[in-house]
């Protein structure tokens, strides 16, 4: 079992600290509010889509440390990808969160393997899904998610 | 390091003697992530010593049946000791009488209670309920269902910066169209004690009810009903060292007997027919079904425990708990007390400045350490201070200073994670 402190190592302190794509795209072609009703996080995303592409990303909200990060993240290496490539990472972040993604398998989690350590983490384990969850939102067009909701776009996949 | 050993000076004031107590819960024994457990979240939810325990099984070994049913041996048994329970609670509350100690799942059941047998039959549109800005969610939304059945309004106290309620905003709120006051005794996410006693008072020269949610202070002081002068007082077990699913209302005999039942079924009933139905008198006509008869006996020896210990020494020690970590807390740079009253409970909100409590919740966890975190059911109090959530360490008697050195040296540390 992985050290779940090992969870708040450097890399995802320093998405916390220092954000990237923090803010909101003007004239976004997709965009999409994410909530944890039950903690409180609360995550905007905005995208510009060209065709298939997501050109830009940018999110902003009130978030813990491991919510954030995983945003800032998540922008990071979904900019530039296509709508397709972008929900397969969505799905296998998710995967990996919940402790279903065989870590040998294949699977495109890169330096997204810093969050695996959630697995261990059951309460904060919708802290780190809710950024993926509220951009396969914006994908689908779905202007509010929550990790609570009845239509949960993540439960149905 | 033992915990039961390290006992500082200050845990022999108030006549306890800690080190003895904490033997007498299992729990306290136990090692988080190999680090002695550090139980903080005891307004969440108090632990259960072995007294309480050894009974609940005691109950299920040798004394259960289903009550005021048979005439068997067990049944009047399992009865007796049912009825026991509830002339228990009536002496530590000191109810007038044992019929106005009414059973039910707990706090948030008795609220719904009086919001469907007293709300429903005597709120019309467009009267008036007060709450205030301190309440939980369990003190909020039964009000909310019922104002928007009936077409009846809501007012609400607000409070201070300190998380006091504004007693002169209260007085203003009173009408015609007042029907009646729901308000906190001890707020949950604050740990504010309200001035409950002369709100009844102030509500009473309108002819307004009052209905106090009791849950935080049953727990952590002598709770006197009689010299409230409250005409219903809500508490659970659980908070108080007992068992979850079990849970008091209290009501004077005359307005209970005025109100309609809230559920339907077997021991609730005088005589069925498919033509009529009479009901049970008070309590009874309140109770259908088999009630959780283990839980009430549990809570009759959840009562007899911390009234061994003393309910006043038991406030008196947590109230030196309390100024010891508000005293620790104060001096570490970058916290932020939420709730500063002069008059509180053993409850100290807390935020650290650029750290979100699930962070220093999962981290102090690392640490052995429990603490709650996030809104505690209580969001329009965290609207008022601005906050999404906050962390929240609440004390019982069986906790030490050593265990508050041990959380402030987990926040020490989780700043410098975040550094």
């Amino acid at each position: 079992m992985a050290d779940p402190k090992a969870l708040y190592q450097e890399v995802i302190l320093d998405h916390n600290k220092k954000p990237r794509n923090f803010g909101v795209l003007e004239n976004p072609t997709h965009h999409a509010e994410g909530h944890n009703p039950l903690c409180g996080d609360h995550l905007r995303l905005t995208i510009k889509m060209t065709g298939e592409q997501i050109e830009g990303i940018g999110f902003d909200g009130e978030s813990c440390a491991i919510c954030k990060a995983s945003a800032s993240m998540m922008t990071t290496v979904v900019k530039g990808k296509s709508r397709g490539e972008a929900e397969t990472l969505v799905q296998e972040f998710r995967d990996m969160a919940m402790g279903k993604l065989d870590p040998a398998g294949p699977h495109h989690m890169g330096r997204l393997t810093v969050f695996a350590g959630v697995r261990d983490l059951p309460m904060r384990v919708k802290c780190a899904i809710l950024p993926w969850h509220t951009l396969h939102a914006a994908l689908n067009a779905v202007e509010t998610t929550s990790t609570e909701a009845v239509n949960d776009p993540m439960e149905v996949s | 390091m033992n915990p039961n050993k390290q006992v500082s000076p200050l845990d022999h004031t108030c006549g306890l003697d800690i080190g003895r107590i904490r033997a007498d819960f299992p729990i306290l024994q136990l090692r988080i992530k190999g680090k002695p457990l550090v139980y903080l979240d005891n307004a969440a939810s108090s632990q259960m010593p072995q007294q309480v325990i050894d009974r609940l099984v005691r109950y299920q070994a040798t004394e259960h049946a289903n009550i005021h049913r048979a005439v068997h041996y067990l049944s009047e048994t399992a009865t007796g000791q049912y009825e026991a329970a509830r002339c228990k609670v009536q002496q530590f509350i000191n109810a007038r009488e044992a019929r106005e100690v009414i059973f039910t799942s707990g706090t948030t059941e008795a609220i719904n209670l009086v919001m469907q047998g007293y709300g429903r039959k005597f709120i019309e549109r467009d009267d008036e309920i007060i709450l205030t800005t301190l309440e939980h969610h369990s003190n909020i939304v039964p009000w909310q269902m019922l104002a928007e059945e009936k077409g009846a309004k809501i007012r609400v106290v607000p409070i201070n910066d300190s998380g006091e309620l504004l007693i002169d905003d209260y007085q203003q709120l009173f009408n015609k169209r007042t029907k009646l006051v729901a308000v906190g005794h001890v707020s949950n996410a604050l740990g504010t004690v309200n001035p409950v006693k002369e709100m009844i008072a102030f509500a009473h020269q309108h002819g307004v009810p009052v209905l106090v949610d009791g849950a935080q202070a049953v727990p952590h002081m002598a709770v006197d009903v009689q010299d409230l002068d409250c005409d219903f007082y809500a508490f659970s077990a659980h908070k108080l060292c007992g068992p979850t699913g079990i849970g008091i209302l209290y009501g004077k005999a005359a307005l209970l007997e005025r109100m309609q039942p809230f559920k339907g079924g077997g021991d609730m009933i005088r005589s069925v027919t498919f033509d009529k139905t009479t009901y049970a008198t008070i309590p009874h006509k309140f109770e259908a079904g088999t009630p959780p008869i283990a839980a009430a006996i549990g809570l009759c020896a959840a009562i007899e425990y911390v009234s061994a210990i003393g309910m006043d020494s038991i406030a008196a020690y947590e109230h030196e708990l309390l100024n010891y970590a508000t005293e620790t807390m104060s001096c570490l740079p970058g916290v932020r007390l939420i709730g500063t009253a002069p008059n509180k409970a053993a409850v100290l909100s807390f935020a650290l400045e650029g750290i979100h409590p699930h962070d220093v919740g999962t981290l102090l966890n690392e640490e052995g350490i429990a603490v709650r975190t996030g809104y505690h059911c209580a969001q329009p109090v965290m609207q008022r201070f601005g906050v999404a959530a906050t962390a929240r360490a609440s004390f019982a008697f069986y906790n030490t200073t050593v265990e508050i050195d041990a959380m402030v040296a987990g926040i020490r540390n989780v700043q410098k994670v975040f550094a």
